[in-house]
């Protein structure tokens, strides 16, 4: 494939995808409008249902191995990589947003774990006691007043919006890992923190399994939800109101 | 690759499975204070957790019977079970409220009991009460605490009863589980009704994978 010589290739190719799914999505949504929030449904749950299908055949078995046969210092190693990425990211939305604290505990991380925890791979950040926050460009888009738009649902990437999902291509563009100039050494990165995201989440789709009536509206509504809740900084959400 | 939206995802679900080690309970005492009371069940039921050996092993009926026992006498299972509902509340029979109640708590149990048998030792931190003396429905603060990654807030909605509290909704991460299941509920009664509601959670509660 010419798209794995092309440095910018593996990025260009994601947002295609994205952009055709995005299609398929708004044509399939012209059909039914269940929803404010999900004017997309139908389309979704298509989405949904590949989505999971790919989880328990592959996703799940795959991940469960990575858990169970890699050290757990490994698996840290590789957690406290990537998060030290979601630090900077912090960082620099925490500013975006106004919030110096955050930024400043943000950046410190970063200069303290990539400095001198090897590039990252050790979180002394957190044992020194420099808090973590998490902000990213759609929480940001939502301190702005950007409201989340239509939800949309992406197979192998889980539950997202519109708003969301702009954060999220800003970040793909932007990633430090993305300007490795090794293709095959970068699209394993990739791949590693992929499957660091899903490792994070093993078991609980069991959960979910457990608890939904329907999973489809289970994952929607906790999602917007806690995307609301983050966008606030956990500042109390008004009373549910009784609809 | 998506860092992201997993860790969106993660952060919601995980949340969720957090939160339900934590929904402790226990009969309530007279003059306890909220905060107090969660904690005191709490770490009840994860001592009861971390030493049980069926439980250890992961057996639900065992682990059913410690959620029966400590968990839910402290719930205000009628305030939920309405709160769900929403106005659909008061379409409901006598008897339609009296199935959605039983239901609805069986279907708690269970989660909470799979959620308990997930647990790995991950500390809690309570957090100081910020209410005044006389309030009579507050929110309980507490969090998961995971080495090098955010906590997990769990919020418990509690409402003074007589001389205790009840808690009526549980909030991980942000994702209020009274919230939540008002969607879910409004769709099986658009879609079957009331009656149907009660068949779907009937047939959940049965073993049925649901959808």
């Amino acid at each position: 494939m010419t798209a794995r010589r092309n440095p910018r290739g593996h990025r260009a190719a994601a947002v295609a995808r994205l952009t055709v799914l995005l299609t398929v999505v708004v044509l399939a949504g012209c059909a039914a409008a269940p929803t404010r929030s999900d004017p997309f449904e139908p389309a979704n749950r298509v989405a949904f249902d590949v989505h999971e299908a790919i989880d328990n055949a592959v996703v799940r078995p795959a991940i469960q191995a990575y858990v169970d046969y890699t050290p757990e210092l490994v698996r840290r190693g590789v957690s406290n990589f990537f998060g030290n990425i979601d630090d900077l990211y912090s960082a620099l939305n925490s500013a975006l947003q106004g919030k110096p604290d955050d930024f400043g505990n943000s950046l410190g991380r970063v200069m303290v774990n990539t400095g001198f925890g090897l590039a990252g791979l050790i979180d002394i950040a957190s044992d020194a006691g420099i808090p973590k926050s998490n902000e990213d460009f759609g929480q940001t888009f939502g301190v702005w007043g950007v409201p989340q738009g239509p939800y949309l649902f992406v197979p192998l990437f889980g539950p997202s919006t519109f708003r969301d999902g702009t954060g999220f291509l800003i970040r793909a563009y932007t990633t430090p890992t993305g300007f490795i100039p090794d293709v095959p050494l970068r699209n394993v990165i990739w791949g590693m923190a992929w499957v660091n995201e899903n490792a994070q989440v093993v078991g609980t789709s069991k959960l979910v399994e457990q608890a939904a009536l329907d999973r489809y509206t289970f994952v929607r509504r906790a999602y917007l939800q806690r995307r609301e809740y983050l966008v606030r900084d956990g500042r109390p959400a008004p009373e549910p109101e009784d609809e | 690759m998506n860092l992201f939206t997993f860790s969106r995802r993660a952060a919601a679900v995980t949340a969720m499975t957090a939160a339900l080690l934590l929904a402790a309970a226990a009969p309530a005492r007279a003059q306890e204070a909220p905060d107090a009371m969660v904690k005191r069940v709490s770490q009840e039921i994860l001592q009861i957790v971390k030493s049980d050996p069926k439980v250890q092993a992961g057996d639900q009926a065992r682990t059913r019977e410690v959620v029966e026992s400590k968990l839910l006498p402290n719930f205000d299972f009628t305030r939920m079970t309405a709160l769900a509902m929403g106005r659909n509340w008061r379409q409901a029979t006598p008897e339609q409220q009296q199935r959605l109640i039983t239901e609805f708590r069986s279907l708690l149990v269970r989660t909470y009991a799979g959620a308990l048998n997930q647990y790995r030792d991950q500390q809690l931190a309570y957090k100081p009460l910020r209410a005044e003396d006389k309030a009579t429905d507050v929110i309980v603060r507490t969090e998961v605490i995971r080495p090098g990654q955010q906590p997990v807030q769990i919020d418990y909605g509690m409402e003074k009863a007589g001389d205790g509290w009840k808690c009526y909704d549980v909030i991980v991460g942000g994702v209020s589980l009274v919230t939540n299941y008002r969607d879910e509920f409004n769709e099986q009664i658009r879609a079957g009704g009331i009656d149907g509601l009660i068949r779907t959670l009937a047939d959940k509660n049965k073993g049925g994978a649901g959808k």
